[in-house]
């Protein structure tokens, strides 16, 4: 094969399965962001926090740390659901939710940051998965387990969400509530506990991503810096509300990261798909699967 | 005086005969009095530079405790002031200004690392105090404070000396390498060292056949590490931090690297947790240091220091081995400490003055300083580990597990190629 072309595809192969890990990051905020109208900046932390509860988790039990998120989602989804009535009680409520609601979320994040140097240290943790030294080839192309398995569960995890919101009366509820929240209220539905649920599902989400993430790369207690502009990004490029948006703009970042990493420098990475995403939003404000309000 | 018996009164009176013969210095060394000597700094306590501000914390509190009981300086007990900057250098000129101003320290000297370091240099020239520096490279190429002091082995022709040992190993090779790819963190330590190997491979006519830095956000490694591998060099030079290293590192694996020679100043395994968690992917890897546990490379009180500092760190749960950051720590006080007792006097120009006039005996080795404040003699160490086996922690503390293979006078092993990750 063509040295370039092989470049090329593996450039995009390995962009789908970085997109993987961003997918599983940003669908959690999908939820929080897209559809609760809630900016949730500490999301990443979440996330690193997922992540550093497995490393150790894995590191005194030998389980799969996939499997060990999996595992912890419930415990995720009970911070989530109570940090969200803190967070109801004191900002929403009072409708102060847009500019001291984030600095709420600011304060969480750098109480969970520094919470975890406090408890486990300012080093890197990481968690070696069984497969993780293990991979793939298909011809030129290179299939490292590291990145394939975490993409797959993700994706496999967001299907799941996706048929949940799409099929069961409550996840319409979470799709209803980010739309008309009287409305809801019209068909004996609590929009604070749906929003509740919700939210709590966008957290279990954050540590589901921190289980991807620490077989990706080992994590510290910072590491989630890295991750909120392009969370962000992603979620606004998909178009808010939408879940399949997410994930497609997730890969999109892949993709475009890393070709352009492979023939230009990694250095016009960030640049080229930043740059990419103010393109989407000049030709459609909305994100490439969002409704015109 | 009142119910002192006689035989009292005779102890009393011995003792205070025996206080009298004492020698003055041995009574310094049990008791330090008066007002403290206060040292203030800003150090990393928490943030990305934590992993290396917090061992150093713990050296320079090791020194503190043996000063103290040494009987401190100049008859005075050590204080270390110091505030957690953060790991932002935003914080330092503040911390900087504090420490000056209100806490009246008497003595300062810096936190870890370059970007920690260049904030307070306004300031403590500002003030015109001496300052000893930790980790440090190239600060006072700009500054030329006649007053600075680094403690950092690359010296100051960091363009002309960094990367020597690195490709003088690699032009011993046989047959000899004719074409490099040099990739480094878009940083300015990182930026200094990728130009010092570009001009070290213009030096040996080397064809630099892949130049690109990467930003610190990268998260995935694998399409650096493949477009290195079509560049086909022969050897690869790589200039990062330990996440990027871990990275970098594991998709060389993924993708099965073969070069004749692959390393440089990854910085990463200097770490314990990252040397396990690496494990066999870190055979024939060259890597920049300080400092390894080759019987080649010891001075008086590297071992002691060590053994006293992985007990402490095991409770603080603060990097376990200590081979990178303590016994640097450790010389930076070492330096401050000589010069005082060597003054006499808290006199920041008379310091200054004695610290470019001396040299120093320290647990990394004797050190002198030039005009600028480097090391008048650069000693960039360059290792390699060899025949690791698992993620045990026991094999890094043994000799031979990373062996020195420049400078010659430090030489405790040969080079093994190629590097394969692991494989």
């Amino acid at each position: 094969m063509d040295p370039d072309l092989a470049l090329l595809l593996n450039g995009i192969v390995s962009g789908l399965l970085l997109g993987g890990l961003y997918a599983a990051a940003a669908a959690g905020l999908s939820v929080s962001f897209g559809m609760l109208d809630i900016v949730n900046i500490a999301h990443p932390a979440f996330m690193v926090l997922g992540a550093l509860v497995v490393a150790l988790l894995w590191a005194a039990t030998g389980l799969d740390p996939l499997l060990l998120s999996i595992l912890l989602a419930p415990a995720f989804w009970a911070a989530g659901a109570g940090l969200y009535v803190v967070y109801h009680h004191f900002f929403e409520r009072r409708g102060d939710e847009a500019i001291q609601g984030l600095a709420f979320f600011f304060g969480v994040m750098f109480i969970i940051e520094v919470g975890l140097v406090l408890a486990v240290g300012p080093e890197q943790h990481f968690a070696d998965a069984a497969y993780a030294s293990t991979t793939w080839r298909l011809g030129e192309i290179d299939l490292p387990l590291r990145m394939l398995v975490p993409a797959a569960v993700a994706l496999a995890a967001i299907g799941g969400l996706a048929l949940f919101l799409r099929r069961t009366f409550t996840g319409r509820a979470i799709a209803a509530v980010a739309q008309d929240r009287e409305a809801l209220r019209l068909l004996a539905i609590d929009p604070v506990r749906i929003k509740r649920l919700a939210f709590g599902i966008s957290i279990a989400f954050a540590g589901l991503a921190g289980g991807a993430l620490v077989v990706v790369q080992p994590v510290d207690a910072w590491s989630g810096h890295v991750f909120i502009g392009r969370v962000f990004a992603i979620v606004i490029m998909g178009g808010l509300s939408s879940l399949g948006g997410c994930v497609l703009a997730a890969l999109a970042f892949g993709v475009l990261e890393n070709v352009t990493a492979s023939f230009f420098g990694p250095s016009w990475s960030p640049a080229v798909a930043f740059g990419c995403l103010l393109l989407v939003l000049a030709v459609r404000p909305q994100g490439l699967f969002g409704r015109v309000a | 005086m009142e119910g002192l018996s006689r035989r009292e009164l005779g102890r009393a009176a011995l003792a205070a005969t025996a206080a009298l013969t004492v020698p003055a210095t041995a009574r310094a060394q049990t008791a330090p009095s008066g007002p403290p000597i206060r040292i203030g700094y800003s150090m990393s306590l928490s943030g990305g530079l934590a992993g290396n501000g917090r061992p150093a914390l713990l050296a320079h509190r090791i020194w503190a405790e043996d000063v103290n009981a040494k009987g401190g300086l100049l008859g005075r007990p050590v204080q270390l002031v110091h505030y957690d900057d953060q790991s932002s250098g935003a914080q330092v000129p503040g911390i900087y200004t504090k420490l000056i101003d209100v806490d009246k320290v008497d003595l300062v000297v810096s936190g870890y690392a370059t970007a920690i370091i260049a904030p307070a240099m306004p300031v403590v020239m500002q003030r015109n105090m001496a300052f000893v520096s930790l980790f440090g490279t190239g600060v006072n190429a700009d500054f030329k404070y006649d007053r600075y002091f680094s403690i950092n082995p690359a010296g100051s022709q960091v363009k002309e000396t960094f990367a020597k040992g690195f490709f003088d190993i690699a032009m011993a090779m046989d047959p000899k390498p004719r074409t490099v790819a040099i990739v480094n963190l878009d940083s300015d330590f990182h930026q200094r060292t990728a130009e010092s190997a570009r001009f070290l491979a213009q030096q040996n006519k080397l064809r630099v056949v892949y130049d690109r830095a990467y930003p610190p956000s990268t998260v995935d490694f694998g399409p650096i590490i493949r477009s290195v591998q079509a560049a086909r060099p022969d050897i690869v030079y790589v200039g990062s931090y330990p996440p990027d290293t871990a990275g970098l590192l594991r998709a060389a694996s993924e993708l099965r690297a073969n070069f004749a020679m692959f390393g440089g100043p990854m910085i990463g395994p200097h770490i314990t947790a990252q040397k396990l968690q690496l494990g066999p992917i870190l055979n024939n890897l060259v890597v920049w240091d300080v400092y390894a546990p080759e019987p080649t490379l010891q001075f008086p009180g590297t071992q002691a220091l060590i053994e006293r500092y992985q007990p402490l760190a095991a409770k603080e749960n603060t990097d376990a081995l200590g081979f990178y950051v303590p016994p640097l720590a450790y010389a930076q006080m070492q330096v401050l400490e000589q010069s005082v007792a060597r003054v006499g006097r808290i006199d920041q120009a008379a310091l200054a003055a004695d610290m470019h006039a001396n040299a120093f005996d320290t647990v990394i080795g004797p050190l002198r300083f030039d005009a600028l404040g480097e090391w008048a003699e650069e000693r960039n160490i360059y290792t390699q580990y060899q025949g690791v086996q698992g993620n045990g922690i026991e094999q890094f503390r043994k000799p031979g597990t990373q062996v020195i293979l420049y400078p010659p006078r430090y030489k405790s092993g040969e080079l093994r190629k190629p590097y394969t990750a692991g494989a």
